[in-house]
């Protein structure tokens, strides 16, 4: 420890006088060895090309690198701002593991960074590896879905959900590389590329220019699967397909917004199963509900090459061939409480939606016919897109529809042993379960109705129907779940039966204010937000997520691992490293 | 003050338009009196993941004036030429946030005169000539399928 804080006096020293320049990738990188990826300088100020000095491990930079960088004398930002001089060499590869220290000088700008270049062992250890990703999955979200799914008696759970049975499991820490904090695309990012990135960012390092396409970038685990194996991949999520989580698996942008070019992201990667909501960017602006700028119709590219297109439920169960695009919502999908029991959201408008469960075993008939194997990624989306407007009825169906989905890959790992399962979150809710609430407690108050600690008793939902759903949602003693973060809204401590969720409206000062179409639910309340007024609904939390996995490969998972670590597990299972 | 301004010039277009529809020394305001009222649940008829048809109703009204409820979305910016018409208030901001997105059924509404933004949770109804098919905003790029020109709004 002394040792150590030691060092870091000398590095900090070392710092000060000089002007840092930013190198890409950041210091202690992880990097796999054979991978692609650009390697970046941005010096603070506008420095003389034949200044620029960069050695690796002591060696000049050509000789490791394996080429010239090119030099920007001036890199532009907003409103032609000059932001200084960069050098940048795309597509570097490292074929020997090892640490390469990267010292970079130019005038009085030095910096040094440290990455880690890895290998893996030589074979394989499975064949397969299905990646589940609750979106959002806190540790609340687990036990509301065991609760209302199989009940418990006498403080004991009358039924484990398929993510309780899992063999392993590690602590993963989601920070992102510009804040504590973070959101879904670099945190899939990270566990996609097995390098952390900025909230926002896809598949890329963020760096300081504007445009979002430009940014370095690193390999995704569908390139690396592509340029070392013959595997099929699989994307399966029920939100847009182009959304941050699916789109990790194969896109490089700074921004996740830049949905209608993600879509052209996966037409360049071509995953052989790709299923979702999300059909308004692979239309063509001409056609009413397309959300794209442009005239390109990513519905007939994917035809063209190949792929059995689905629209609805029907036609995924009847979908032939090899490659099936699964659009089957303009949008995000709805929720399997909206689809199977309410009726709402737009379910009206997409009457014949698959689930979750449904898509996962589509995906898992068509990938399992390659005897090289595949890599499968199902996001289970709405537990997140539920939880940040405290929509917690919906949010709790969802994480039961996720575990459900994870059946159906346990299912398979029995008669395919060869097979790693990982299952995890992202990033996790300041969400909580703290008691029940119970209609027939006496008065008209509703925080009174709150049972805590013995108070709380047992809630009464039922599933006689044995779908593992509660039969009904709004029953009169229900889990009492918060949020520990909340813009200013309406709290009704009821489910919300006409629809999903809004807590929260935009005033002319761009500012959040509560939606008074829950004023007048009897009982609600208005609570005043904890959060600045600029957010729109209650946000991700810093917590750790909890990762757990089944199948060969998955002794690697342990301890605290950072999201990035995940990636190398991952590749170390398939052994990407040795080709 | 966040106003929302049209072109002067299509104001004056329109106001002597206005002129010649109607008749001399008219007092009441011969939009709102030709106007059809048009739901948000009647613009489309086939709603699928390929595409949305309008209905015969919203094909029916193309060029006419039509006048809908619904509420403002918080402008792109202050002195943009438009605003969206929403079914629902918008709890996100999808100009603002990456993670949002713009329902479907959105138009939008490209007001004869500056208009006072009005509140989110605000009921509005607007009233103005229905114009259909895929429209590229030339400011700001925003595309669109449905619009009301000539349009002029009043809390309801």
């Amino acid at each position: 420890m002394r040792t150590l804080l030691a060092a870091l006096v000398a590095t900090t020293a070392l710092v000060t006088g000089a002007q840092a320049a930013t190198v890409y990738p950041l210091d202690r990188a992880t990097i796999l060895t054979g991978s692609p990826f650009d390697f970046k300088v941005e010096f603070k100020s506008v420095v003389k090309p034949e200044d620029v000095k960069i050695t690796v491990n002591g060696q000049d930079y050509k000789a490791v690198l394996g080429a010239e960088a090119s030099f920007i004398a001036e890199e532009k930002g907003k409103e032609d701002k000059v932001l200084g001089s960069a050098v940048l060499l795309r597509g570097v590869k490292i074929a020997k593991a090892g640490d390469y220290k990267v010292e970079v000088s130019a005038g009085d700008e030095k910096k040094s960074v440290t990455w880690n270049v890895y290998g893996t062992q030589a074979t394989p250890k499975a064949r397969n590896i299905i990646f589940f990703l609750g979106d959002g999955l806190s540790v609340a979200h687990r036990t509301g879905a065991r609760i209302m799914s199989k009940g418990m008696t006498e403080g004991k759970a009358n039924g484990h959900l398929n993510m309780d049975v899992l063999d392993r499991m590690a602590f993963v820490g989601t920070s992102s590389t510009n804040a504590i904090a973070t959101d879904s695309a670099n945190t899939m990012s990270a566990y996609m590329t097995g390098h952390k990135t900025a909230v926002n960012a896809l598949g890329v390092y963020a760096d300081r220019t504007p445009n979002t396409l430009d940014d370095p970038k690193v390999e995704t685990i569908a390139e690396a699967l592509r340029r070392t194996t013959k595997k099929s991949i699989g994307v399966v999520s029920n939100a847009e397909i182009e959304d941050a989580t699916p789109a990790a698996v194969v896109s490089h942008t700074r921004a996740r917004g830049d949905k209608a070019e993600i879509a052209g992201m996966f037409y360049d990667v071509k995953p052989e199963v790709i299923l979702g909501g999300g059909s308004a960017y692979f239309l063509p602006k001409s056609v009413a509900g397309s959300k794209r700028k442009d005239d390109k119709d990513f519905i007939a590219l994917f035809k063209d090459a190949g792929y059995t297109l689905a629209t609805t439920k029907d036609e995924l169960a009847k979908a032939d061939g090899d490659k099936v695009l699964g659009l089957f919502h303009t949008g995000n999908m709805d929720t399997v409480l909206d689809r199977q029991q309410l009726k709402k959201g737009t379910v009206e408008k997409f009457p014949n939606q698959p689930g979750l469960v449904d898509m996962t075993k589509a995906a898992l008939d068509k990938l399992s016919k390659n005897p090289e194997g595949f890599f499968l990624m199902v996001e289970g989306a709405s537990i997140d897109k539920m939880s940040h407007p405290m929509d917690w009825d919906r949010a709790m169906y969802e994480t039961i529809e996720f575990d459900q989905a994870i059946g159906l890959g346990l299912e398979f790992l029995k008669n395919n042993p060869d097979t790693l399962i990982v299952v995890t979150g992202d990033h996790t809710h300041g969400v909580s379960i703290i008691g029940t609430i119970d209609d027939d407690k006496p008065g008209t108050e509703m925080r009174e109705k709150v049972g805590t600690y013995a108070d709380a008793g047992f809630p009464n939902y039922e599933d006689k129907d044995g779908d593992g759903y509660p039969d009904k949602v709004d029953v009169s003693r229900r889990l009492a779940v918060f949020s520990s973060n909340f813009p200013d809204y309406y709290e009704t401590w009821r489910p919300k039966m006409d629809g999903p969720f809004e807590p929260s409206v935009q005033n002319e000062k761009k500012q959040y204010v509560a939606n008074e179409a829950y004023k007048n639910v009897p009982g609600a309340v208005f609570r005043e937000g904890n959060l600045p007024r600029s957010a729109d609904t209650a946000v991700h939390a810093v917590d750790d997520v909890v990762l757990q996995a089944t199948g060969p490969g998955s002794e690697g998972f342990k301890g605290y691992m950072e999201e990035s670590d995940i990636y190398k597990v991952l590749v170390d299972t398939f052994a990407l490293g040795a080709r | 003050m966040m106003t929302l301004l049209q072109h002067p010039v299509s104001r004056r277009l329109f106001l002597a338009g206005m002129a010649m529809a109607a008749p001399p020394l008219l007092t009441v305001r011969p939009v709102a009196a030709a106007a059809s009222m048009l739901g948000f649940d009647e613009l489309y008829g086939k709603v699928t993941p390929l595409g949305l048809q309008f209905s015969e109703k919203t094909k029916a009204l193309e060029g006419k004036s039509v006048s809908m409820r619904g509420f403002m979305a918080p402008p792109l910016k202050a002195e943009a030429a438009f605003f969206v018409l929403t079914e629902i208030p918008m709890s996100l901001c999808p100009f603002c946030s990456s993670d949002a997105d713009w329902p479907d059924n959105i138009v939008v509404v490209y007001l004869s005169a500056r208009q006072t933004f009005t509140q989110a949770n605000q009921t509005i109804e607007v009233t103005g000539r229905l114009e259909t098919g895929s429209w590229t905003d030339p400011e700001t790029g925003f595309v669109s399928l449905l619009r009301l020109r000539d349009a002029r709004y009043a809390a309801v």
